[in-house]
């Protein structure tokens, strides 16, 4: 069991920051999700917790223990890669016992650890195999209860399920943090797939170019993202962001002849937010657009999706911006006929454009 | 634009079957997936209609014209690969011209300007014009892609898997852009792709191909609503179909080792034994519902949250709407709309129409 905590930790590469000074504590049992796009510093942040990357300041504590300067090993922390990791030459059951026997465990112990693990996670079956005569999903399988066999207080996982196609990704997915639930081991997971972030993490820290965006559990990143660029990269599609400048309650958007009455309680917030200017940027999510003939918004229709259970009508609303309306299955409308639409009052936000920043409501007394 | 015919095509590699007997029809202005795992066929498939592979049994016609005959470079196709095979260190606009300088076609250059111009700005690239391709991001480079495949008018535009090197954002918004610009052209397409929300999304029709056969063909609402057997079943929709050995007795159907039993659709004739598919929309939580199970796993995907629901040793994924308040552990009520239950046979063939 544990807990890990940043303070100031940052690394620089010559002049360049790869991460910027970061604070995050993370809870006993917590399964944290470190999410951004390739270079946004994730996976360095990782590295510098497991040992394999140096700080180049602040520290890292685990348990109320600095263990910044401390080698790998000593950190009692197991990290699972994409890439399996196996010994190619040894059998499922001598790469999971491996790392028991390497710390001079009885042969009582090694056997009895390893039954435990294999029947956690369903192996049994795939015990004699070598790596290579076992699929993906089973390598990354085997590659788990090596990890879990030697009972970390924290486990380190960097885009484990990236290998995998589609369908098993899903599958490992929903095993990895049924594991957790089981276990309650503190672990640190990251991916720049932002459908594995919300599916699985108890809180979700999105970065972006070297520093934290917010720390969030999903609900609140998908619900309340703290800037622009959260907004976009949590969500399939992302948030709808339209352009519009306020006035006296109303945001004018850009392109067709939209003008949004912004809802009552927003408008003092907005005022203070924008500090006088008047650019900012509406933000909803596809569900929260509702297609009404009376409706006192309207786009043209560029695109429509069946998506299985549900479809996304693509509408523009002027030269550059297509969005996104969330509907059920229907029958689909022709290109380039208007749409009338409106947005649910509870699930509008605002930003402001210049400091691409998530406007905080006022405290409805 | 053409109308495409594959007439009982078959292609076998020593020791291997790799297409086998396929037949299919695409209209003319059709988008058409040819939707399947790897080792399905798919490419091959695109590439016999190509003439980059020479099938060893069947017609490729387009328009009622026999294509056997004719070299790669006489069948007017255009293709879009996964890998962007672009010119480096020519320009963009070099690189869109390309295809239309050559010497067989004869355009002048007024013509080749307007065309280029034209194309680029359908694929938002025209301030992309004079830079070199190398210099180009990802996503660019599979517009400039898209854009030398359609500054002409092919007969047919033959896709293969051309999303797939790009982010899942990206991914997103050109999907969004081909589609538009297939159906604003009206431009025969088929598209080679192994993800089913590519196939569901754009596709006109679907043609489902699994080990060198095809398995069903339809419109994405009769792939995804009437499964032709449980692989295509388990193919297409995400989280996927719960799928559960069953029994059927006086015209009830029971899941075994759960609690859950349904009555049977009236008019299905089902065996003793049998396969039950259940899209996790059609498992509803519900505080009246007939059945009981608990919460052992919750996923919040934002707009909507996969429950995993265990009912007796069975698990359910039931898919709801928005991030759910439910907890681990929590006893759940829950429904299954039983008029879009799939039947299937022990051997996966789908049992009712």
């Amino acid at each position: 069991m544990a807990t890990i905590e940043l303070r100031q930790v940052e690394k620089k590469f010559g002049d360049l920051h790869a991460v910027k000074p970061l604070d995050l504590t993370i809870q006993d049992g917590e399964f944290i999700v470190l999410l951004g796009p390739s270079g946004c510093g994730k996976t360095t942040t990782l590295r510098m917790i497991s040992g394999l990357e140096t700080v180049s300041g602040g520290t890292i504590w685990l348990n109320e223990r600095n263990v910044t300067w401390l080698h790998p090993s000593e950190r009692d922390i197991a990290f699972v890669f994409q890439f399996y990791a196996l010994y190619p030459h040894l059998s499922a059951w001598k790469n999971i016992a491996f790392p028991l026997q390497a710390q001079g465990e009885s042969r009582e112990t090694v056997e009895k650890r390893v039954n435990e693990v294999v029947k956690l996670l369903r192996i049994e079956h795939l015990l004699k195999a070598r790596p290579g005569q076992l699929s993906g999903g089973d390598q990354q399988r085997v590659a788990l209860a090596r990890a879990l066999v030697r009972h970390p207080a924290a486990f380190l996982m960097d885009e484990p399920l990236g290998a995998l196609d589609a369908d098993f990704r899903e599958t490992m997915r929903s095993e990895i943090k049924r594991l957790h639930v089981l276990q309650h081991a503190t672990t640190v997971y990251v991916t720049h797939d932002q459908i594995e972030a919300m599916a699985m993490g108890d809180r979700i820290v999105v970065m972006s170019e070297a520093q934290i965006q917010q720390i969030g559990t999903p609900a609140e990143v998908y619900n309340d993202p703290s800037n622009l660029f959260v907004a976009r990269f949590i969500g399939s599609p992302g948030m709808n962001l339209v352009n519009g400048k306020y006035a006296d309650g109303v945001v004018q958007m850009a392109g067709l002849d939209n003008r949004y009455a912004v809802p009552q309680g927003w408008q003092g917030a907005i005022k203070k937010g924008l500090d006088g200017g008047s650019d900012l940027v509406i933000g909803f999510r596809p569900e929260a657009a509702q297609i009404d003939d009376l409706g006192k918004l309207v786009g043209k229709v560029y695109a429509s999706e069946m998506q299985g259970s549900s479809a996304v009508l693509h509408l523009t609303i002027n030269e550059d911006e297509i969005i996104h309306i969330r509907t059920d299955r229907l029958i689909p409308y022709p290109i380039d006929s208007l749409v009338h639409f409106d947005i649910n009052p509870q699930m509008v936000r605002f930003f402001s454009l210049n400091t691409e920043a998530a406007i905080q409501p006022e405290v409805t007394q | 634009m053409s109308h495409v015919e594959l007439q009982h095509i078959s292609k076998f590699f020593p020791g291997v079957t790799a297409l086998d007997d396929i037949s299919f029809d695409v209209k003319d202005a059709e988008f058409f997936v040819l939707l399947g795992p790897t080792g399905a066929g798919k490419t091959t498939t695109l590439r016999v209609i190509a003439g980059l592979e020479h099938q060893d049994a069947g017609s490729v016609l387009f328009d009622g014209e026999g294509m056997n005959e004719l070299a790669p470079s006489d069948r007017d196709v255009a293709l879009v690969f996964q890998q962007y095979s672009l010119y480096p260190t020519m320009s963009v606009y070099d690189n869109l011209a390309f295809p239309l300088r050559s010497p067989l076609r004869r355009t002048s250059a007024e013509e080749i300007r307007k065309k280029v111009e034209e194309t680029a700005e359908k694929l938002r690239i025209s301030h992309l014009l004079k830079r070199k391709t190398a210099n180009l991001s990802g996503g660019e480079m599979q517009r400039v892609s898209i854009g030398r495949a359609i500054v002409r008018s092919p007969r047919v535009f033959l896709m293969d898997e051309p999303l797939s090197n790009l982010d899942a954002k990206l991914r997103e918004a050109l999907r969004i852009e081909l589609q538009h610009l297939q159906k604003t052209q009206g431009s025969t397409t088929l598209f080679v792709t192994h993800d089913q929300i590519e196939a569901l999304t754009m596709a006109d029709r679907i043609a489902v191909l699994n080990e060198g056969r095809i398995i069903q063909i339809g419109t994405p609402e009769d792939i995804y609503d009437r499964p032709a057997s449980t692989f295509v079943a388990q193919l297409v929709g995400s989280p996927r179909i719960n799928l559960y050995t069953a029994r059927q007795e006086e015209d009830t159907v029971s899941i075994t080792d759960s609690d859950v039993n349904l009555p049977v659709q009236s008019g299905v004739k089902l065996p003793a034994e049998l396969l039950l598919g259940i899209r996790p929309e059609n498992v509803k939580p519900d505080a009246n519902g007939i059945f009981t199970g608990h919460l052992v796993l919750a996923e919040p995907l934002g707009v909507e949250t996969i429950l995993h629901i265990q009912s007796g040793q069975r698990t359910f994924l039931s898919l709801v709407p928005g991030i759910s308040s439910y907890r681990l552990g929590d006893v759940l009520k829950f429904n299954i709309a039983s008029e879009h239950i799939h039947y299937f046979g022990l051997n996966g063939e789908r049992l009712q129409s």
